[in-house]
């Protein structure tokens, strides 16, 4: 996304992270189902309000990648949360500067 | 060893052979055209789906199935009065009818959303828009699939 813009200008935010996104309709070399490993929830919080909320299922691809969009109406921080269903959670923080 | 008796046990090697690879074959049940019914009930109820307001971009071959890049575009003015609240993405075939859901509101101006997803074999893919105003808008597309989404 870009580090600054133009009040009132829609933003296009891309966003990608590393991880597995184990199906768990898989098997493994010895036949066995390896178990499901996959991001759950994907949600983006511009200025503490959440602007963008995703629910994933084992059908999005590895390494999850999201564009979508976003009103700028004050300078704020972008926080970006991923949660998989073993209970771990990713944040990135980015800060959008916005100019009259 | 009689020759009788060796062909007997030809065949039953081969038999036992030709079950082995139809337990090869066995893979988990694809969600069927009745499970995606299924869950588009589950999540719209009674209320009707309409073709149109929704463009659903898939490439119309995809030679990597694990990887398919897709974008999701709703004709909505995205205000405070009139906007998309939520997109879906659903397959016919994949193991699970669901693939996708997400969150929209007036704060991010375009009702437009990328990602990239799975697509287990050659198929209908469909995204569906639920709007503020409570109306619900679809479109489907045709996806052919060379190498499958294996990772599914």
């Amino acid at each position: 996304m870009p580090e600054t813009a133009k009040r009132g200008d829609t933003v296009e935010v891309r966003t990608m992270i590393t991880h597995p996104m184990e199906s768990g309709f898989r098997l493994n070399n010895v036949g066995q189902p390896i178990p499901r490993h996959i991001v759950q929830s994907f949600t983006c919080t511009y200025g503490g309000k959440e602007v963008f909320r995703a629910k994933l299922h084992p059908s999005v691809s590895t390494n999850p990648y999201f564009v979508f969009y976003v009103v700028a109406t004050q300078s704020a921080d972008l926080i970006f949360t991923w949660t998989d269903d073993r209970g771990g959670v990713a944040t990135h923080t980015a800060h959008l500067t916005v100019s009259d | 060893m009689s020759s009788a008796d060796e062909r007997t046990r030809r065949r039953q090697v081969l038999r036992a052979l030709a079950a082995g690879a139809c337990l090869l074959v066995v893979r988990p049940a694809a969600a069927t055209p009745e499970s995606l019914a299924a869950a588009l009930r589950e999540t719209f109820g009674d209320r009707p789906i309409t073709p149109g307001r929704v463009k659903l971009e898939l490439p119309r071959l995809a030679e990597n199935g694990n990887v398919v890049p897709v974008t999701v575009t709703v004709d909505s003015p995205m205000t405070e009065q009139d906007y998309c609240e939520r997109i879906y993405i659903f397959s016919e075939l994949n193991p699970l009818p669901r693939v996708l859901e997400v969150q929209l509101g007036p704060y991010n101006g375009r009702a437009r959303i990328s990602s990239r997803i799975r697509v287990g074999t050659t198929q209908k893919m469909s995204a569906v828009a639920a709007m503020s105003d409570g109306s619900i808008w679809s479109a489907t597309v045709d996806i052919e699939v060379t190498v499958s989404g294996c990772g599914l």
